[in-house]
Parts: C-alpha cells; sequence; structure tokens
C-alpha cells in the first residue's frame, strides 16, 4: 500500500449530500477482475453525457461541461471537498479505487458510511472528518480561489489552509499508523497467529458446530 | 454493571485479541463469497504466497452477473452473452477451484442471491460472524449473527486470517412496538424506520429491531428488515433469537443435527440483549401508524406513505436538503406536491437479497391471482432469490399464477436490482422494485427506482401505477 505522510494537492468539489457508491463508480464497471483502471470511470453518470461500458476509451466521450471536475480549474485536483454521509450506499472497494486511480489522496466531509470511510485507508488514502461548518467554510473558499490547494499532514492531524491556518483532525492511531507507514494489515494480524489459533482451540471445544464443514 | 446487548454478547465471544489502540481482532465464523468483489482478494492471496487460513469457513455462490433468462442461464457459464460478465463468473469458479473452496455454481441446485443462500441452507447461524463483500452481509443478523459487509481488502484479510480488525460500534435499539395493519409488511417496517432516521441514521452503529411488531415477525420478514439496516447507514442489523429463529434453523441443511443440536441451542437461548442492557441511541416506532411505503427520489429516505404526496424544496430550509430535494425531483421527473398513486410505473421488479425469498413470492402471487399486468407497464420481472426458492414456489404453483397474470418468471440472481446483468431499466422509466435503493443510474442508466414491498409492486404491476394494496378490492 501506498504511504501517506504529508500530501499538498489542488481541492474539487463534490458538493452534494449522500454522495452513494453507486455514484462514485456505476455498476458496470465492476465486472472487471482488476484493482485499477477506475480513475475514468470514476462519477460516470455526472462526468460524461453518455452511458459508460467497460474497456471503452473515454477519451471520445461526450462530457457533462457542467460537472465541476470537468472545469479546467480542477484538473489535476488531489483533495476531494464533500458533504454528509459521503459513500453511503454498497461495500465496493471499487470506489475508493476509482478515486485513487483518478488522482485523489485524501476525502474531506463531514461525515462518511462506514464502509466507504474503512476501505479508504485500505488503498493509501485518508478520509477526513471536519466540523460542518468548516467544511462550508473551505468549500467557500475553494470557490472564491482558483488555484486553492490544501496540505493535509498526517503525522501531525492537521489540514493547512493556503493561508497557513491550520485545522486539527482526529484519526484513530492504529489506522495512522498503517497508512504512515503504507503497512499491509495482514501481515500485521499474521504476527498473531498464535492467538488466533488458540482461540479457534478454545471455540471449537465450546461451539464445535461452527467449525462443521458445509456440503 | 449494566447488562449486555445482543451486539456486546456477540462481540464479545469474538474476540481473539484486544490492543491497546481500541480496535480488537475480531474471529469470523462464516466468509461468503460472490464473483463481483472477490476477484482481486484472490489475486492479492496469489501474489503474497498465502492460503485461505480456514477454507471450511467460505461459502461462495455467483449472483450478481449471473442472467436471469432461462435459455441464456440454460447455457451455463459459457452461456452468458456478456463477455465481461462470463469471465467474472468464470474467475469465481477457477478461484473455488483453486483454493478448494465450496462453490454452489452457476446452476448448481443451491445457487442464489448469497444473502438468501446463507440462511436457508444453515451455513449461516445464530450467534456466527458473517462477513460477505457486499453490504447487504446485514441479512444475516436476522438469526441473531453479527454480520456486515466488508471492501475487498478485508475479503483477503477475513480469507488469510480468519478475522478483521475491528472496532466496536455503538449500540442502537430501533423498537417497533404494536401490531401492524394489514397490508403492511417488513419491508414497509424498515422503509419507514430509514424516512425516519435517515441514511446516515446508523453511522457508527450496530442496530437491533426489537419490538412487539419485530417479535411478531417471520424471519423471512426480519430478513428483510436486517437487509436494510445499511441503508440506514448502519453496517449491522439484528434481531434476538427465539423460537421463531430456532424453528428456522431446525433442519437446515448445514444446521446441527442430534447432540449438538441442543447443544447448539442451547447457547443460542442466551442470544438477546439483556433487561438491563444500555443502548446508545434508542429510537422508537409504532406499528399502527406505518403505512404501506413508496420511496419517491434517489436515496432510501426518501419516501412516503402511499397517499402521500411529493415534497416541495421551497418548504425545506436546510440548504443541502432543499437543493437534493431539487435534483431527487428533476432526476425522477416528478413535480412538487405530486400524489404518489399518480406515478406511473413503466416496469416491476420482484426480487433481490431484500424481498424474494419464498414469503415475498407468495405475498406478490396473492395480490397477482386473478388479475393482469396493466396494458402500460411494459414488464413484470419475478426473479426468485435461489433455485431452492425457485424450485418451492413452482411447487406451490406461484409461478402459473405470475404467467396468468403477464409477468416473466426468472432464474435466480440480482437481476435488476442492481441492473449487472442485461435486466435493466430504459433511461426516464418507473420501476416499482422491491429491491433496496433507489440511487441514480441503480437500475440502469437513468433509470426511476421506487422501493416497495412485494405486494405494493404487484399492485402497481396490475394497475399501472401506484396503488394502496389495502384498496385494491377483491380480484
Amino acid at each position: 500500500m501506498k504511504a501517506f505522510t504529508v500530501h499538498k494537492g489542488l481541492a474539487a468539489p463534490m458538493d452534494r449530500a449522500n454522495v452513494d457508491t453507486d455514484l462514485i463508480i456505476p455498476k458496470q464497471f465492476l465486472k472487471s477482475i482488476k484493482r485499477t483502471g477506475f480513475g475514468p470511470n470514476l462519477f460516470d453518470e455526472l462526468r460524461y453525457l453518455d452511458e459508460g461500458a467497460p474497456g471503452q476509451d473515454c477519451s471520445t466521450r461526450p462530457v457533462n461541461e457542467e460537472f465541476p471536475l470537468n472545469f479546467p480549474r480542477y484538473k489535476g485536483a488531489s483533495v476531494l471537498l464533500a458533504r454528509e454521509n459521503f459513500g453511503c450506499g454498497s461495500s465496493r472497494e471499487h470506489a475508493p479505487w476509482a478515486l485513487e486511480d483518478y488522482g485523489f489522496r485524501s476525502v474531506i466531509a463531514p461525515s462518511f458510511a462506514d464502509i466507504f470511510f474503512n476501505n479508504c485507508f485500505k488503498n493509501g488514502m485518508l478520509p477526513i472528518v471536519l466540523d460542518e461548518k468548516i467544511v462550508d467554510q473551505l468549500f467557500e473558499e475553494m470557490y472564491a480561489n482558483e488555484g486553492y490547494e490544501l496540505t493535509i499532514d498526517l503525522e501531525n492531524q492537521k489540514v493547512v489552509k493556503p493561508n497557513g491556518d491550520e485545522i486539527p483532525f482526529e484519526v484513530d492511531s492504529f489506522r495512522k499508523h498503517c497508512l504512515l507507514n503504507g503497512l499491509d494489515d495482514i501481515g500485521l494480524t499474521l504476527q498473531d497467529a498464535d492467538a488466533i489459533r488458540a482461540y479457534e482451540e478454545k471455540r471449537r471445544a465450546s461451539a464445535p458446530w461452527l467449525f462443521d464443514a458445509v456440503k | 454493571m449494566s447488562g449486555k446487548t445482543l451486539y456486546d454478547k456477540l462481540w464479545d465471544a469474538h474476540v481473539v485479541k484486544s490492543r491497546e489502540d481500541g480496535t480488537a481482532l475480531i474471529y469470523i465464523d462464516r466468509h461468503l463469497i460472490h464473483e463481483v468483489t472477490s476477484p482481486q482478494a484472490f489475486e492479492g492471496l496469489r501474489l503474497a504466497g498465502r492460503k485461505p487460513w480456514r477454507v471450511d469457513s467460505v461459502v461462495a455462490t455467483p449472483d450478481h452477473n449471473v442472467p436471469s433468462d432461462a435459455s441464456e442461464r440454460a447455457g451455463g457459464i459459457d452461456g452468458i452473452v456478456d463477455e465481461v460478465s462470463r469471465i467474472q463468473v468464470k474467475t469465481l469458479d477457477e478461484n473455488c477451484e483453486e483454493f478448494g473452496i465450496v462453490e454452489f455454481g452457476i446452476n448448481d441446485p443451491g445457487q442464489g442471491i448469497v444473502h438468501v443462500v446463507g440462511p436457508e441452507t444453515g451455513a449461516t447461524l445464530p450467534g456466527m460472524t458473517v462477513v460477505c463483500g457486499d453490504s447487504h452481509t446485514s441479512t444475516h443478523g436476522a438469526l441473531g449473527a453479527l454480520a456486515h459487509g466488508i471492501g475487498t481488502s478485508e475479503v483477503e484479510h477475513v480469507l488469510a486470517t480468519q478475522c478483521l480488525i475491528q472496532k466496536k460500534m455503538k449500540n442502537m435499539l430501533v423498537r417497533v412496538d404494536g401490531v401492524l395493519g394489514e397490508g403492511v409488511t417488513a419491508k414497509d417496517v424498515v422503509l419507514a424506520i430509514i424516512g425516519k432516521i435517515g441514511t446516515a441514521g446508523g453511522n457508527g452503529c450496530a442496530i437491533e429491531f426489537a419490538g412487539e411488531v419485530i417479535e411478531k415477525m417471520s424471519m423471512e420478514g426480519r430478513m428483510t428488515v436486517c437487509n436494510m439496516a445499511i441503508e440506514a447507514g448502519a453496517r449491522a442489523g439484528m434481531v434476538a433469537v427465539d423460537d421463531i429463529t430456532i424453528d428456522y434453523v431446525k433442519g437446515k441443511p448445514f444446521a446441527p443435527k442430534g447432540a449438538e443440536w441442543e447443544k447448539a441451542e442451547a447457547a443460542w437461548r442466551d442470544l438477546h440483549s439483556d433487561a438491563d442492557a444500555k443502548f446508545d441511541v434508542v429510537v422508537e416506532l409504532k406499528g399502527e401508524e406505518i403505512q404501506p411505503q413508496v420511496s419517491w427520489g434517489t436515496s432510501p429516505e426518501m419516501v412516503l406513505p402511499v397517499d402521500g404526496a411529493v415534497p416541495n424544496p421551497a418548504e425545506e430550509q436546510d440548504p443541502t436538503k432543499k437543493s437534493g430535494i431539487e435534483r431527487a425531483l428533476q432526476y425522477m421527473g416528478l413535480r412538487a406536491g405530486q400524489k404518489i398513486t399518480e406515478i406511473p410505473v413503466d416496469r416491476v421488479f420482484v426480487g433481490s437479497c431484500t424481498n424474494a425469498r419464498i414469503e415475498d413470492l407468495r405475498a406478490a402471487a396473492e395480490v397477482a391471482k386473478g388479475r393482469t399486468k396493466a396494458d402500460s407497464v411494459k414488464q413484470v420481472l419475478i426473479v426468485p432469490g435461489s433455485q431452492s426458492v425457485k424450485a418451492q414456489a413452482e411447487s406451490e404453483g406461484l409461478h402459473k399464477v405470475f404467467v396468468e397474470a403477464g409477468f416473466e418468471w426468472r432464474e435466480p440472481s440480482c437481476s435488476m436490482c442492481l441492473a449487472m446483468n442485461s435486466d435493466k431499466l430504459g433511461a426516464g422509466e418507473h420501476c416499482a422494485s422491491t429491491s433496496n435503493r433507489n440511487f441514480e443510474g441503480r437500475q440502469g442508466f437513468g433509470g426511476r427506482t421506487h422501493l416497495v414491498s412485494p405486494a405494493m409492486a404487484v399492485a402497481a404491476a396490475v394497475t399501472g401505477h401506484f396503488t394502496d394494496v389495502r384498496k385494491l378490492g377483491k380480484a
């Protein structure tokens, strides 16, 4: 996994509440058996005017000029400003894969759906929860200032605005540790293999039906 | 010290190790797999040279991509017309073969929507932790299990370690007291709950559904309710074990037998919240006040009783909500103040992990009997949730009722719930759907979904618009 330490990048808006994972990456692209290549189809139904199909060349598709990510001023954005309950709906990890493949490293919102929030951390992406008023303010400043960049410092848990103002944020210490070091948490869990085996042994004695084979 | 909630008990029984940072290693008893969210996890295992930790805990079946059309389905995997879908279903087969995982293949008598297959076979049991790379895994909580969806990285994590790194969620109690009126179903109950608490209402929580209405509900009804816990923002929904649970599980193919059954039943009888258990959040609804529900917008919280009218954004003060209503009205092609019963329906879908079990099909058939599809309705799809549900429905003659009504009787799959096979809405079409999500484009590009119960879906199918099933009269 890609490590996340300090990231400075252009902010772009996804200015609506309850953005669901179907909107982030529509179902037809879930047929891929790969982890990569979802970027061109991020927000597919909002970015393009036609219906997208897997494997198609997106560079020739009709673009929705009214969708902010298509504005020249947000080209190359890597920090997404969003509204409440971002990422609700399905558990598809294709949603953070698509955001990451597009170039986003962080999403800032007043709240996130649980599964999406969790999935981000597995992919070197940092979701940041900030107070709704602060998010409102960031939206306003971003709209007012072309080239509005935010610096995200994970070690020190702060978002730094272009004027130098710092906004602290909370992050779970285990997730922070994994993200800072780009750690594969499977390897970490396997360090506890003995504890897992001990649990199984005890459990098998008290609830043997949990270990019956199916079929 | 106060007593434990059901969630507390399930959590405590599965802690392998608590860590200082507040996370815990939680043991997973049952891992369900389907074709969409697993290929990258298996690829990860191969790349790291890892093997599944406990291969007999994993059960797989393809559901999202498989065709519901009988002639396409007859050709098995090779018969799937869409090449990308075919590759994905084939990849599941190959991965299960390579790693030695039990799979109910595309035309196996055990195949079906993974959340229908788990409970009906006894592969999911009370007291288990159940995960699947699918948010509707919450369904299995109806059996008194701790069940929730996970992403693909966690699918790989569970395959490799049998565990998940988790932080305990908050305890939320949703109590539905009283009794339900005639024609009001489990689907209406859960839609009413989501309408009340919103799609983020359960964020960070495990919801226990309780109260007289839930206690009297059948297992299948409870599954419908728990299925949509995720639409209320909660990863896990659950119901305490009682006689209804025990009777349901008894005799299932993979349920324990003989002396082991006695022991299991005794353990399961403790799977309820203690009388003095404390919940972080409590929400109460009255059964009598719940009417048949119809969603009008593009989020499951945008839902109304069937006698309601579409909201007017001008009356909403909150700017984000107001723009949300405006956008939803535009996408759905509705006008403020329009009566729900005036919304015409182009297609009807009865199916999905929410409402494709035998009781759902019986409820649909009861309304369909002696009636026919309205001419203005282009298509009515009835898609059973599993091969076993299909066989049962056919033995009861339900399929004949549907066919006589002008409906299409299909093969088990997720079908038009998310349109990953060829069952989809055309742009601008309204669908009365028994599925779980009315998101933009969910059932097809530009499609307009209205979430309803099976009975309400058929009422719309035979009248051509949303209709209060209680007012249909005699067929």
